[in-house]
């Protein structure tokens, strides 16, 4: 991949909604410069989709997240791709991956409760035919998500003028 | 922040006071004229609205790496609270060594050559108290960085400003020096890449500076605290050029390039000679720099500290381009700055004085930026605007001093 178009990615990844106007100027590119890379990404699927970064905890409707420890028997010619594919396709499970060590498939459940991420985990994920087993884990509090801390700062200590 | 209930009330003014001590000041202290970044400070925070973006800081908007914190954090743990050598301790010196020749090709004897400072602000101090004899005349480019001057009338001597302009990039020009040299010229004080206009020289650009500075057997206090910020091509050390290491009294430090202001951690490199003398002054005054900010410093010129560093100048310089186009977009004149975090527009087209247009732009435009005219000759007509600041923020800044522009036609 070119530099502009990693520099695109860079700066897109901390502000979604920066135009490109503004992108061709702070990285000294052309508006139809950027206009056409980040167009290329998005055909490409280098750009998947422009979503928001949510702190659910400050949110009335809570959610519970749960990653699960998935073991499972890899299929003859197809290894893990059959049986990721009938997990991920479920809406509750927010990120699938593939492990190296003790476990085979990670997995993100999101419920309304804990209730709901249970029983998605007993009715659907243990009864598909290959897992062996799971082991499931609540996540308590999110500190950092995708290199953003959620954590609120008093940003700017400076003082308003200096030398 | 204390809470004004909780203030002691011995500490407030009191009335009873007479206030006759003014006569017992020495002159020189009495005479050093109050700063104008000070007056237009107090201005700012006197009008209390939260909603004031501020382009008027002088530091970066990053937060010292955490890699650097924690490693100070970690020697507090471990009970590292102990003086170190005068000179600062000798890894350290080792390390800015090496970093300096890595970056800059300059090559200084850690255990001779180079001394560890309170910040690159306790460097020009003991580089100008160590030179500066009554009525030696202190050559400096303006607009500058606000200190020079005062320092060297503390030690008697006179600082001879020399205008630089905005149609030479604030470039100091071999012909404009030769015309302030007279026979009580003693130091050349350099300061590029430049607070507050961003101008830089190149090593070309410099070249016949140093002819001159050799035929009038001059001395150069080069400080070069912006010189990790550059945007186009690495900076040239004075110190580099042909001739000129024993003559320059280099300046630098973490502040800026590693985000380490409130640290205060700086270093001077020189002649043997003139660094031992900074020694002793630094050694009956401040002892040697903080133990913990050494030991950060250290951590900032390791490998993961330096790739931070770039990370940084990578979104200055993104920064710097989007304030400049902006500037110009809105009708001002402003020069590409080369270096530092500061662009220098011209307001002169507003008819305006440089402190009347920032009181008007801070009271009616809500943003706070340093009129030119407290960095000495030529500062008069610009605006000193530090893009160290959120895109989002200087965006909002710039359409608001866009409106503000609008609302003087």
């Amino acid at each position: 991949m070119n530099e502009l178009k990693l520099s695109i990615l860079d700066l897109l990844k901390e502000d979604a909604r920066l135009s490109a106007a503004t992108i061709a100027t702070m990285l000294g590119a052309t508006e139809e410069e950027v206009s056409a890379a980040i167009a290329e990404m998005e055909q490409d699927h280098v750009i998947v989709k422009y979503a928001t970064v949510v702190n659910w905890s400050k949110v009335d409707d809570e959610k519970v997240t749960a990653l699960i420890e998935v073991e499972c028997t890899p299929e003859r010619g197809r290894g893990f791709e059959n049986i990721a594919e009938r997990i991920y396709l479920y809406p509750e499970v927010k990120s699938v991956y593939l492990m190296s060590g003790a476990f085979d498939l990670l997995v993100e459940i999101e419920g309304k409760n804990l209730k709901e991420v249970a029983s998605f985990v007993s009715n659907k994920l243990s009864t598909i035919e290959s897992v062996i087993s799971t082991k499931t884990f609540f996540i308590l509090k999110k500190y950092k998500q995708d290199g953003i801390i959620f954590e609120e700062f008093e940003d700017d200590h400076r003082l308003l003028v200096s030398p | 922040m204390i809470k004004d209930e909780e203030k002691p009330k011995v500490a407030l003014a009191d009335p009873s006071r007479s206030d006759g001590m003014q006569r017992y000041l020495a002159s020189h202290a009495r005479e050093i004229p109050p700063s104008g970044i000070r007056r237009f400070f107090d201005l700012v925070s006197a009008s209390k609205d939260k909603d004031i973006i501020t382009l008027g800081v002088g530091e970066p908007d990053f937060v010292t790496p955490w890699r650097v914190r924690d490693a100070a954090v970690y020697s507090l743990e471990k009970g590292k609270t102990q003086y170190s050598p005068n000179a600062g301790m000798l890894e350290l010196r080792e390390a800015i060594g090496q970093y300096l020749y890595n970056q800059f090709n300059l090559t200084y004897d850690p255990g001779k050559e180079m001394v560890v400072t309170v910040g690159g602000s306790e460097g020009i101090d003991l580089a100008l108290r160590a030179l500066i004899e009554p009525g030696d005349e202190i050559l400096v480019p303006e607009p500058c960085y606000i200190s020079y001057s005062p320092i060297t009338s503390l030690s008697g001597g006179v600082a001879v400003g020399i205008e630089t302009f905005a149609e030479d990039e604030f470039k100091l020009t071999p012909e404009s020096l030769r015309a302030a040299i007279t026979p009580k010229s003693k130091i050349l004080v350099l300061c590029y890449p430049s607070n507050p206009t961003g101008a830089i020289m190149t090593y070309e650009e410099m070249l016949p500076i140093a002819k001159i500075v050799e035929e009038h057997d001059l001395i150069v206090i080069s400080d070069e605290i912006y010189a990790e910020l550059t945007f186009n091509g690495k900076h040239a050390s004075f110190a580099s050029l042909p001739g000129m290491k024993d003559r320059t009294i280099l300046v630098s430090g973490f502040s800026k390039a590693f985000a380490m202001t409130g640290w205060r951690m700086g270093y001077a490199c020189g002649h043997p000679d003139l660094i031992s003398a900074m020694l002793k002054i630094h050694q009956y005054t401040i002892m040697c720099a903080p133990t913990m900010g050494q030991v950060a410093a250290l951590e900032a010129l390791t490998k993961g500290g330096l790739e931070e560093k770039d990370r940084m100048m990578e979104s200055y310089n993104q920064r710097r381009r989007l304030v400049v186009q902006g500037f110009r977009d809105m009708g001002l004149d402003c020069h590409e700055p080369q270096g530092a975090f500061y662009a220098f527009p011209s307001i002169r087209s507003t008819g305006l004085t440089s402190e009347q247009f920032a009181e008007k732009l801070l009271l009616e435009g809500k943003v706070a930026a340093v009129p030119g005219h407290v960095f000495g000759k030529g500062g008069e007509g610009f605006l000193r605007c530090c893009y160290a600041t959120s895109v989002a923020q200087l965006t909002e800044a710039m359409e608001r001093i866009n409106l503000f522009l609008r609302s003087l036609e």
